[in-house]
């Protein structure tokens, strides 16, 4: 193989990549959210763009991310590439990638590509970005952008064109513009890789849209089977085990209605879930819960909303009892309607809610469970 | 056998958070604390200097002020403490910091049995990238996500979690791990151990200890290392105050399913 180079940005003509993981044969939703976001990346630049899918007898898979706006997929099928390691996947997609130079790399941040875009990322000698809420390659998009979701002033939004990077002025148009919430979600930036390809990021799941299914795309989608070696030897972790959690998890991303419990609940929690649970079900909903009901252990973590949990964005967003905290609005604010009940009508939670109710939610929430049964009737 | 254990002092994010008009955040005006999951790193590597009578030493990269934080975790067990501290270590990103953290262990020396630990992720970047990257650095195989660590000879083993999920993971040493909040409850600070934390051994490894590492270059540490560029940072713009109900009473609960009703929303 000729030698790498990741310093040499001109030569990454290989269009947008995305790792489409796979568990069991499975494919992650999340693949295809950024299967329908690289699309729209891919496009901004002119490029192509592809999937790249590792796993062991997983080719039938590929063809369905065609239906998504992929042009083609390459598919690195392998025995030892059946559960996922990060030596094995490392490994191949390091390959794949110095032999067919993508310009751009996604990855769902999952807890497995969260794993595997650092160790990467240091291989290839690239930049990477955690765990984006955000992408933008054009720069009109980029600036609409910027003056619908921060307070930054019209001529700082007009100065992103360019950068300093090493002393130099450099014109980011070409660039891929990667923004991330950090600080718990207190301030957004956004994050460029102006000197190595690929730009890598990891994606977070649930925040980009899933574009409509197309099957003549599907049809057309080109399968690439890539050259590469990978033996025993190259293994040094093994996986014994995997195990799926037995109760089933909550699936708080796709679902239409979250009912929230925080804090507001320490005087009774088992009252309080089941009061969240009760309105949960008459809205056709499931429960979620703010940070602080997690580390209390009042709930599994797989109901935490918020910077550390999951982003959601259901048509009707209950907080009871949740003060609001910058890190729990960062993970529900752009939900259609939010709904909160709060002791404390200074709660910041009553600054973005859209409609709010200063009381007891164990005394607010069994009447409007009573309430919106009464109005379902009557309709 | 010696377990080194990544370490950063951090803001504490959980609380007010202040940011500056130019949109950059103020540290100044918060609470400096042990990045919470790097606690559950030390305690993991507490319970196996238990087991087995490893040294425990901890690396951190921070400003010199870094050396209270040290000094605290020193007092809850740990043996030794390095704090990597220079100028030209300033404004790397993860790529340049690993770097510079994998030539500081490298430099303190990772023989067959020992285990590299970190923190998942800190709550400042919250990136979760330099545990990896310091294992790719250091050509270590690495298991993340750690919620349960079981040592048998040179073979540990490791709940890994998932999000539907976990995977149980065998790897040799040395290794990295990195850890989760589920893996332990970190222990106090003794009273003996604040005694005995000023006397343990406590080093500096600025840039003249590491400059002739194969790791530091001025192409591989620092902003001139750092393949990632700040563009723009800014503040989310609130979303506008919606509508106080009137009252919390059986009434004011019709009026909002009226509304909602009305709003086809139920």
């Amino acid at each position: 193989m000729s030698t790498f180079n990741s310093s040499d940005v001109a030569a990454f003509k290989g269009g947008v990549w995305v790792f489409c993981e796979q568990r069991q044969g499975s494919m992650m939703p999340t693949s295809f959210e950024l299967i329908s976001e690289g699309r729209k990346l891919a496009d901004e630049l002119g490029t192509k763009l592809y999937g790249i899918l590792l796993g062991d007898g997983i080719e039938g898979l590929a063809k369905e991310l065609g239906g998504y706006g992929a042009d083609g997929v390459y598919v690195c099928d392998h025995p030892l590439l059946k559960n996922y390691t990060t030596d094995g996947y490392t490994k191949v997609i390091c390959d794949v990638i110095e032999e067919y130079k993508p310009e751009i790399m996604l990855i769902g941040a999952t807890n497995i590509g969260r794993d595997l875009g650092p160790r990467c990322a240091a291989r290839l000698h690239t930049g990477l970005c955690a765990d984006c809420t955000h992408l933008d390659v054009d720069m009109g998009i980029y600036k609409d952008f910027l003056k619908e979701n921060s307070t930054l002033a019209p001529e700082r939004i007009e100065a992103t064109s360019h950068a300093v990077v090493l002393g130099q002025k450099h014109d980011v148009s070409r660039d891929l513009k990667m923004t991330r919430p950090a600080f718990g979600g207190h301030l957004m930036a956004s994050i460029i890789c102006p000197r190595f390809r690929p730009a890598m990021a990891t994606v977070r799941p649930g925040v980009m849209k899933k574009a409509a299914f197309d099957q003549a795309q599907a049809d057309a989608c080109e399968i690439i089977k890539p050259s590469f070696s990978l033996t025993e030897a190259d293994m040094e972790t093994e996986v014994v085990e995997v195990v799926k959690a037995a109760k089933k998890l909550v699936d708080l991303i796709g679902a239409d209605v979250v009912v929230s419990v925080g804090r507001g609940i320490s005087k009774d929690v088992e009252g309080g879930i089941k009061l969240a649970e009760e309105l949960a079900e008459v809205l056709g909903g499931v429960v979620g819960g703010s940070r602080a009901t997690i580390d209390s252990g009042w709930l599994s973590a797989d109901h935490q909303v918020g910077q550390t949990g999951k982003t959601v964005h259901p048509k009707i967003y209950v907080a009871l009892g949740i003060s609001g905290a910058i890190q729990h609005k960062a993970g529900m604010q752009d939900s259609e309607c939010i709904i909160a009940v709060n002791k404390n009508d200074t709660a910041p939670i009553f600054e973005i809610a859209d409609y709010g109710i200063c009381g007891d939610l164990f005394k607010v929430t069994p009447l409007l469970i009573e309430a919106i049964k009464a109005a379902k009737a009557a309709k | 056998m010696k377990i080194i254990v990544c370490v950063k002092q951090v803001p504490d994010t959980s609380g007010k958070v202040a940011v500056n008009p130019d949109g950059t955040l103020n540290r100044a005006s918060m609470a400096a604390i042990t990045n919470p999951d790097d606690l559950n790193a030390v305690e993991a590597a507490l319970v196996l200097k238990e087991q087995t009578g490893a040294e425990v030493i901890v690396v951190s990269m921070g400003p010199p002020p870094a050396e209270g934080m040290l000094r605290e975790v020193m007092a809850r067990g740990v043996d030794r403490a390095i704090l990597v501290s220079a100028r030209e270590f300033g404004g790397s990103d993860t790529y340049a910091t690993s770097q510079i953290l994998a030539a500081a262990i490298d430099t303190i020396g990772v023989e067959k049995d020992d285990i590299v630990m970190c923190g998942r992720q800190a709550i400042d970047g919250d990136t979760a990238q330099v545990g990896p990257q310091i294992a790719e650095k250091l050509g270590l195989p690495q298991v993340s996500y750690a919620a349960e660590i079981t040592k048998d000879g040179d073979s540990i083993t490791v709940k890994r979690m998932l999000e539907d999920g976990y995977m149980t993971i065998k790897v040799k040493t040395p290794c990295l791990i990195t850890c989760i909040k589920e893996l332990n409850t970190p222990r106090y600070m003794s009273v003996g151990g604040i005694y005995e934390c000023y006397s343990k051994p406590y080093e500096i490894f600025d840039y003249n200890t590491l400059k002739d590492h194969r790791f530091i270059d001025k192409d591989t540490i620092g902003l001139s290392g750092s393949p990632t560029n700040i563009l723009t940072s800014f503040t989310p713009p609130q979303k506008g105050a919606g509508m106080m109900l009137e009252g919390a009473d059986k009434a004011t609960c019709e009026k909002l399913a009226g509304i909602l009703a009305a709003k086809h929303m139920i």
